[in-house]
């Protein structure tokens, strides 16, 4: 999505070849988002296809320039006017491990959280490092900031879960839940009904 | 290379009997030249106690303290008062300096108190202010000064003359995010340059300055973060 975007926003500045726009993003990523060029020709051409940007006579060294349409300046500002929807959030990989390491008999789910931390925070450091250069562009410093907030956000929620172990929060155990309906049933009479607390469906606690 | 600061299997215990607790249990920590160690860890996992023993103000119950080679278990109270003059240097989140000094006497108390003579410890720590930023400010009370100013005063005063511990409790605490930054910073910037520092604090952003991150747990070391291909296994 933000390559299409990207591409579109840089285009504004004028008509440009696959090779400046590949310099231009990275440039304002801060290189923390590397392009092939194989990518921007493939975006360029949906572009084009969706008749936001048109491609341009080749100019005296073979290279082919692409402008912005109006229909594209249009998008582009469009774009800018809207805020990013918020991204399939609680589905996350280590929220989901996190949550059955407390729930799975024999995980030790604070050594799960204490690894996960350190392994966070040499990000953090390491991205922390960068930041030693006081002189950094400003859309780079943009980009690495997002990228330590979201690794600060993950230490505090790392020691919230923490926390929440302490407080004696007991999580429900994993446990092999009762066979569910076949999609051929048997036979009633074949298939003893067990009615017991184990096969009532639960409420999640809040 | 000898370490600038060395713990070994240090406890710290309070109480007796069916009430002793361990504030710190067998902690073992070794800081080089050079080196920026964050200790985090949440409340009551020994952090304070930690920083306490390592700069000589609490005497660990077992286990050595060495700063700069010399163990402070064998000290007298004059000649720990001494060592922690002459080696390390303090910054806390607030009550850093003496409110009726200016930055310049500030600085100028650990030397003087030192026996180094008055034109040497003015020289000194008017060059450790201006390795600070601050030159032209010397002669400002704190009060005249912003809280991030008051906290290079305070650097500047760690690690004045011949002390290169630094031991920072929380030290950006009451400010800005900006201002704490450029404190941390200052904080690398000496260590790079020779120093060691130990900083404890519960953010990860300012620990993540750090060399290395220790996580207390229960007055235990749980865990150590280095960043990738500096220490850990180099060292």
């Amino acid at each position: 999505m933000s390559i299409r975007y990207g591409l579109l926003s840089l285009l504004r500045a004028g008509p440009m070849y696959g090779y400046q726009l590949r310099a231009g993003f990275e440039g304002v990523t801060g290189g923390m988002w590397p392009l092939n060029i194989g990518q921007v020709y493939s975006t360029l051409g949906r572009l084009a296809r969706d008749g936001l940007v048109a491609a341009q006579a080749a100019g005296p060294n073979g290279q082919q320039p692409f402008a912005l349409t109006e229909a594209g300046r249009r998008e582009v500002e469009d774009w800018f006017l809207h805020p990013q929807p918020a991204s399939e959030r609680p589905r996350d990989g280590l929220s989901i491990k996190i949550a059955l390491a407390m729930s799975t008999p024999g995980i030790d789910a604070r050594a799960v959280i204490q690894r996960q931390r350190t392994a966070t925070m040499r990000d953090l450091q390491e991205h922390t490092r960068l930041l030693a250069h006081d002189d950094a562009d400003l859309a780079w410093r943009v980009v690495l900031e997002r990228l330590l907030a979201e690794l600060d956000a993950q230490l505090r929620w790392l020691d919230r879960c923490d926390e929440l172990l302490d407080a004696g929060l007991v999580a429900r155990p994993v446990a092999r839940p009762a066979e569910p309906e076949s999609e051929m049933p048997e036979p009633a009479s074949q298939r003893p009904r067990t009615a017991g607390p184990e096969s009532e469906p639960r409420e999640v606690p809040r | 290379m000898t370490a600038i600061l060395d713990l070994q299997a240090v406890t710290r215990s309070h109480g007796t009997g069916e009430t002793l607790v361990h504030a710190l249990d067998g902690v073992s920590l070794t800081v080089h030249p050079g080196e920026f160690v964050a200790v985090m860890g949440p409340s009551g996992s020994g952090k304070s106690t930690l920083l306490n023993i390592a700069g000589g103000l609490d005497r660990p119950t077992a286990g050595e303290v060495r700063v700069e080679g010399t163990a402070l278990t064998g000290l007298s109270r004059a000649g720990l008062a001494r060592l922690r003059r002459r080696s390390i240097g303090y910054v806390f989140q607030s009550l850093n300096l003496l409110a009726s000094l200016t930055a310049l006497e500030n600085v100028m108390l650990p030397l003087e108190l030192d026996g180094v003579g008055t034109r040497r410890a003015r020289r000194d720590s008017a060059g450790a202010l201006a390795s600070v930023g601050l030159d032209g400010l010397e002669g400002r009370f704190p009060h005249q000064m912003s809280g991030g100013q008051q906290q290079r005063v305070a650097i500047a005063r760690a690690l004045v003359g011949p002390r290169r511990l630094m031991l920072a409790d929380e030290p950006t605490g009451a400010l800005d995010s900006r201002t704490g930054e450029s404190v941390l910073r200052l904080l690398r910037e000496r260590v790079d340059g020779g120093a060691a520092a130990v900083l404890v604090t519960h953010d990860s952003r300012h620990a993540a300055w750090a060399d290395r991150v220790v996580y207390l747990r229960d007055g235990t070391i749980a865990d150590t973060a280095a960043r990738p291909g500096v220490l850990g296994g180099a060292r």
